[in-house]
């Protein structure tokens, strides 16, 4: 008997279309085609309202500017040949994105509330494709404000690598980050489920994430016991792989090999653990 | 032949010491619209979760169109459409665009999909409304295209939670047409929750009460009626007898019920 032979309808009239053919690639081409399909439908979104991608543009600019041109002026922060506006551009790269990223979580809390959820849950979409998409679309929206960084830094004078390389690999990494810390953000919004709760959670993670890395500041000025937190935190490697492909001088603390294998295992972890939580969001 | 397409067995959900369903036994033939009725927190949206694989059972089971609930879920979720009780579609795309996501997501052939896509848009008087982004459409409008979008994959059992809370009378008579007409064309089986008696009447034919997680009565209408009292007796006495005719408080689920109608409400605005 095959699998779908009870689709015979008594009454003929709706003749049920064929399923997939179930083989490990025709599974895993539906798989990506699945995830491809929730990543176009945020993209519809952005294109339908971009507001939201030009007043994010102001976050950053203030940081490169004032911060920036300050910490550059009174050359506090030691760091080596490299001008601090240069050092530091990466970093803000990075952070900007984890910015948009680790508030992505409040989007599934809307999302349940309106029952959004509940109907991309019923459908026969595996769970992993639903939150590999959501986490892809996040760095599509990363994507766009690497652009605007680009932007500012071009405008400030850092010293931009313009390889097709080097840009490539930053697309990579910063598709990679904001996939990594919005998977983790939908991880803590399927936990505490309130909106409330989210943005109490949000707020208290983001400033040690940003704070306990090497984006603003290198590792080697940190008091011990810090730098043992920015070593195990995904941000810190982020921002070394940023630091390496976006500055023509631009180098890498851990080498680029590793900074790629702890941003992919990190996020494949999160995603799966992601998907076997997504589905208690709407219980 | 067999014509049962949905069948519960002892299907229980508890919730803490919460029984929300209680070993709920109904079978739904081919074709029947069947309601579900019950004051809030009787469990009704309980139920449908379940069998819409969102909440797995604390025990027991059901099948739906030969699948095993508990087991295959995901064999389930092929063969079954939802229309959740909040309206669900994306006010943030185009009505088309929101059919074109599950038409893809339902594994619907690219070459068919244009063609279902504007059959259900002719089918729901959606398509000059079609290109606009969703968040513009009226409440009565969202519920047709939610059941469009439900469609798309000609399911075998369709499930409605309280598909016309919050939609005015006019919107709300559009969907139960819109419901008989799903029947005659598709021979679609449908499952609805509902706490209004006259769509009860108007749509289903046969309805069980709920009351605190269990069946109290099941049958047509008219045999319901009959049961309960003699000529002029209407669904709504049928209610208050088999429900115990009290309001219920504190039944856990009541509170959040409410709140979740009154956004729906508030949604349409």
């Amino acid at each position: 008997m095959t699998q779908y032979e009870h689709a015979a309808r008594p009454d003929g009239l709706a003749e049920r279309h064929p399923l997939p053919a179930l083989s490990p690639l025709a599974r895993l081409a539906r798989f990506f085609r699945r995830t491809l399909t929730i990543v176009t439908l945020e993209v519809r979104k952005l294109r339908h309202d971009s507001t939201e991608l030009v007043t994010r543009a102001i976050q950053p600019a203030l940081w490169l500017l004032v911060f920036g041109e300050v910490f550059t002026q009174i050359r506090a922060i030691p760091t080596g040949t490299t001008r601090y506006l240069d050092f530091m551009a990466p970093g803000i790269l990075a952070q900007s994105v984890l910015f948009i990223a680790i508030f992505y979580g409040i989007a599934i809390i809307w999302e349940r509330d309106l029952g959004i959820i509940h109907k991309l849950l019923v459908s026969p979409t595996p769970r992993t494709a639903l939150v590999l998409g959501k986490a892809l679309s996040a760095g599509v929206r990363g994507l766009a404000q690497a652009i605007i960084i680009y932007i500012l830094a071009l405008l400030l004078g850092v010293d931009v690598s313009w390889h097709p390389a080097s840009l490539l690999g930053v697309m990579l990494i910063v598709v990679l980050g904001s996939a990594l810390f919005s998977t983790f953000s939908l991880i803590i919004a399927c936990i505490v489920k309130t909106r409330e709760r989210f943005m109490g959670v949000g707020q208290v993670l983001t400033m040690p994430l940003f704070f306990a890395s090497n984006a603003i500041y290198p590792i080697a000025i940190m008091p011990a016991w810090l730098r043992a937190i920015a070593h195990v935190n995904p941000l810190t490697y982020e921002v070394d792989a940023l630091r390496a492909l976006m500055l023509t001088a631009g180098t890498s603390a851990f080498g680029l090999g590793l900074d790629f294998l702890v941003l992919t295992l990190s996020t494949a972890v999160l995603v799966i653990v992601g998907a076997m939580l997504y589905p208690t969001v709407v219980q | 032949m067999n014509t049962t397409v949905l069948s519960t067995q002892k299907l229980t959900r508890k919730f803490g010491d919460l029984t929300a369903v209680n070993q709920l036994d109904v079978t739904v033939e081919r074709g029947e619209v069947f309601g579900l009725l019950g004051p809030n927190g009787a469990g009704k949206t309980t139920v449908i979760k379940m069998l819409t694989t969102l909440l797995r059972p604390t025990s027991g089971g059901a099948e739906i169109a030969g699948f095993d609930l508990v087991r295959s879920p995901a064999e389930v979720r092929r063969v079954i459409g939802y229309v959740p009780q909040l309206l669900s579609a994306d006010g943030a795309l185009t009505g088309a665009e929101n059919l074109r996501v599950f038409a893809e997501l339902y594994d619907i052939p690219r070459a068919e999909r244009r063609a279902r896509i504007d059959d259900a848009l002719a089918f729901m008087d959606l398509g000059a409304a079609a290109d606009r982004l969703v968040r513009t459409y009226s409440g009565g409008m969202i519920r047709r295209l939610e059941i469009a979008q439900s469609m798309l994959h000609r399911p075998e059992v369709l499930f409605l939670d309280e598909p016309t809370v919050g939609l005015d009378p006019t919107a709300r008579r559009a969907v139960w047409e819109l419901v008989s007409q799903l029947r005659s064309t598709y021979g679609t089986t449908v499952f609805l929750t509902t706490h209004y008696m006259d769509e009860a009447d108007q749509l289903c034919d046969r309805i069980a009460f709920m009351h605190l997680g269990t069946v109290t009565a099941i049958g047509t209408p008219a045999a319901l009626k009959k049961s309960v009292g003699g000529t002029g007796t209407t669904l709504d006495d049928v209610f208050a007898y088999f429900t115990g005719g009290t309001l219920q408080e504190a039944e856990g689920g009541s509170y959040r019920d409410t709140v979740r109608t009154r956004r729906t409400a508030r949604r349409l605005g």
